[in-house]
């Protein structure tokens, strides 16, 4: 009952925290909102025209839904670069803000979720993808796998934020179930990138992607796009709220990430230099990425090379401690990573498969403007949840909103604080970030 | 629900049916507003879990909604396959000259969109000198007159695999090979997600992009479940060798009409037929072998 009473109080609070804010905070809301409607319009179009608005067809059969979709998998997947020095080696700084990797994987995995919906030509009839409803091909067909583990990792995601921000709420360290679910959460994210990566590598009929090194790639640009989101998010979140944020937390990410990109270009310099010194049919899907063929300048070798010169930089700015450290190179390499690896895992994995198509064809496929609208859309509605999820939990990880008769007094939160400094394990007393990771 | 009706067993049926109910609760408030046709539709069961009521339940349904589409009689089958047929295709590229009568006789046949054209077969214009080679190939050729000098003719349809690499990935077992070795797919069941277009190796998966359309005097009234009926928005379909007509001992559209005779249709386990005589007389080959598909889509030179 009690626990009912609070959880009440919780989503009360919750909700009266989100109805509240300043003038910055309603001018972005409303800039997101906007956003929806305009893809929300886009969609509708699409779901009376069908799926011919898009530039799609049947030789590039995805297109840049599916890139997106890809992409999001990633930076969904990428919360355990937080949650393993968090909670494997209990680094205190990155422990602090584990929780922000955790709510940008669910508003991934729902952003993920949204793009796949709005690829498919008969979305009524989703239930068929569920057993007992429907009838899934499981485990023949890897996107019936798919379903499973981005679900099984919202929930998963879910239920970790939920449960931490509850039991912060209620001046409580996390309950003992917490952590068998924050273990759980690392195979978790290291399945739905893999899951995804078997997708597209399942297919012989599509040597581009028909690659054993697939997978591996597709976690080590998930480690570096993942965390360069979140290494800007950590620092607009110091900016404008008074969570306080360590600058070794911020370091270690771009440490991490300087290694997680020399394992990337490495494992895609193996497969272009496989692909190009055999110089075999296979290889036409390579020149497609970097030139063209037969003739034709192929519309996404600007944005490849744009990409590969982008990831070796910003790799470069991450290595060197100077530039990792200084504030203007770190966000620069930030930047660039996460324009790298959206190209990378978003146009430039998908189009090159089916480009030429199977017959010899080359359908030069760009995104229509419709596609365009609709991707916004529903990325719009990714931020919205992630702007909500830190809107509530800002505050509760403060220890300023509390169920009612849990107050912090000034006394415990300057003892806490203190504590901070000395980076001591912290006692059971609430009221801190702590509490709430 | 009954229970005698289905393979599965009874406790499975139970649960599904609580489910279906759950489900069912679910969509009514976005339901409500639907036609009692597109509620049946959006509920209705996979076709191969359907029993023979509810097929013919189906088929009616159908039956009436296309007579009244077209204003004419539509007739919508669903004839089984054969006891002891496995149903073969051989093509001689030696005949074939590019005149893609067989592609317009299919569409006509097939009832597929005319606008925009969907095209079952792909009649690739090939250069002599490289062979066959599809990273050459040119499926847009226009010609005056065929065949061009220096150029022969390579038509690619579903070449209805024995390991269907489609039915392989299909996340809802939306498509399936029949006992007479059909690649089929149940329209009705098909989420759009063109996975199966992405796995197959011959580009045979077509999907309906736009609505299709089908001039009333221009639709084939006599139709299959799984093949020619009217097709909708946003599904995939694909070559069935004609089972509308070949499961009724006729040859599929492409065969009759080919001016030339190049292609052979015919049972695979029948040591007379024609289709077999192609085997065994000529030298055949298949398509892509290395993907181990195991096409029943055999080409061969005539000469």
């Amino acid at each position: 009952m009690r626990t009912l009473r609070l959880s009440m109080a919780l989503i009360q609070d919750a909700f009266r925290q989100l109805v509240h804010g300043g003038k910055l905070y309603w001018g972005w809301v409303a800039f997101l909102c906007v956003l929806v409607a305009v893809g929300a319009q886009a969609y509708a179009e699409q779901l009376e025209h069908g799926l011919i608005v898009t530039n799609m067809r049947d030789p590039v059969s995805w297109g840049f839904y599916i890139g997106n979709f890809t992409f999001l998998v990633g930076v969904a997947a990428a919360a355990v670069v937080l949650i393993i020095p968090a909670y494997i080696y209990h680094w205190k700084p990155i422990k602090e803000i584990a929780i922000v990797g955790e709510m940008l994987a669910v508003a991934a995995i729902i952003m993920c979720l949204l793009f796949v919906t709005v690829d498919i030509g008969r979305p009524e009839r989703f239930l068929h993808l569920f057993p007992f409803v429907g009838r899934p091909n499981f485990p023949q067909s890897l996107l019936s796998w798919d379903v499973l583990v981005l679900n099984a990792y919202l929930i998963i995601n879910v239920l970790i934020t939920t449960h931490m921000l509850f039991r912060a709420y209620i001046g409580r360290k996390p309950s003992r179930f917490a952590m068998p679910l924050i273990l759980l959460s690392i195979p978790a994210a290291v399945s739905i990138h893999t899951v995804t990566a078997f997708l597209f590598s399942a297919l012989p009929s599509r040597p581009y992607w028909n690659a054993a090194i697939l997978a591996p790639r597709f976690l080590t640009s998930a480690f570096c796009s993942g965390p360069a989101i979140i290494l800007i998010l950590l620092q607009l979140l110091r900016k404008f709220s008074d969570l306080k944020i360590k600058d070794e937390a911020i370091w270690k990410i771009a440490e991490l990430m300087a290694y997680a990109m020399a394992i990337n270009l490495f494992l895609f310099g193996a497969e272009v230099f496989r692909d190009f010194y055999s110089d075999t049919h296979e290889a036409i899907h390579y020149q497609y990425l970097f030139w063209g063929t037969h003739g034709h300048r192929s519309p996404i070798a600007i944005y490849t090379w744009f990409s590969v010169i982008a990831s070796v930089v910003a790799f470069l700015l991450f290595l060197v401690p100077r530039t990792r450290k200084n504030v203007i190179t770190l966000n620069i390499g930030a930047v660039l990573i996460y324009m790298g690896v959206y190209i990378e895992k978003g146009v430039a994995l998908v189009i090159p498969g089916f480009t030429p198509s199977v017959t010899g064809e080359i359908y030069e496929y760009e995104p229509s403007f419709i596609e365009f609208r609709v991707a916004a859309g529903v990325f719009a509605i990714g931020f919205l949840v992630f702007t909500a999820l830190i809107k509530i939990a800002t505050p509760i990880m403060l220890g300023r909103l509390r169920a009612k008769g849990i107050t912090v007094t000034d006394d415990e939160q300057d003892e806490q604080d203190e504590q901070d400094e000395q980076d001591e394990p912290a006692p059971a007393a609430p009221g801190t970030a702590e509490a709430a990771t | 629900m009954s229970c005698s009706d289905s393979t599965t067993g009874c406790a499975d049926e139970g649960r599904r049916g609580f489910l279906q109910t759950a489900a069912a609760a679910a969509g009514v408030a976005m339901l409500a507003s639907c036609s009692e046709e597109a509620r049946e539709a959006f509920f209705q069961k996979h076709f191969k879990e359907l029993n023979k009521e509810e097929l013919a339940e189906r088929l009616a349904r159908l039956e009436r909604t296309y007579t009244k589409q077209f204003g004419k009689p539509f007739k919508v089958g669903a004839e089984p396959a054969m006891e002891e047929v496995l149903f073969g295709y051989a093509l001689d590229i030696a005949r074939c000259i590019g005149c893609r009568r067989c592609v317009y006789a299919c569409v006509d046949e097939n009832n597929q969109s005319r606008d925009p054209q969907l095209h079952y077969i792909q009649v690739l214009e090939m250069d002599k000198a490289k062979g066959v080679d599809l990273a050459h190939a040119d499926p847009y050729y226009e010609a005056e007159q065929v065949p061009r000098e220096g150029h022969f003719y390579f038509p690619v349809a579903c070449q209805q695999c024995e390991n269907p690499p489609c039915v392989k990935v299909c996340p809802v077992q939306a498509t399936w090979k029949e006992p007479d070795g059909i690649v089929a797919i149940d329209y009705d069941w098909c989420i759009g997600c063109r996975y199966c277009m992405a796995a197959c190796p011959y580009g045979a998966r077509k999907f309906n992009w736009g609505p299709p359309t089908l001039p009333a005097d221009q639709a084939n009234p006599d139709t299959h479940y799984l093949g020619n009926r009217p097709r909708q928005k946003g599904v995939v379909e694909k070559c069935t060798f004609c089972i509308q007509r070949v499961r009724k001992g006729q040859y599929p559209a492409c065969v009759e009409v080919c001016p030339v005779g190049a292609r052979k249709f015919g049972n695979l386990l029948d040591p007379d037929s024609e289709v077999r005589y192609v085997i065994d007389r000529k030298r055949v080959f298949i398509l892509k072998e290395d993907l181990n598909t195991n096409p029943k889509f055999f080409y061969f030179y005539g000469v």
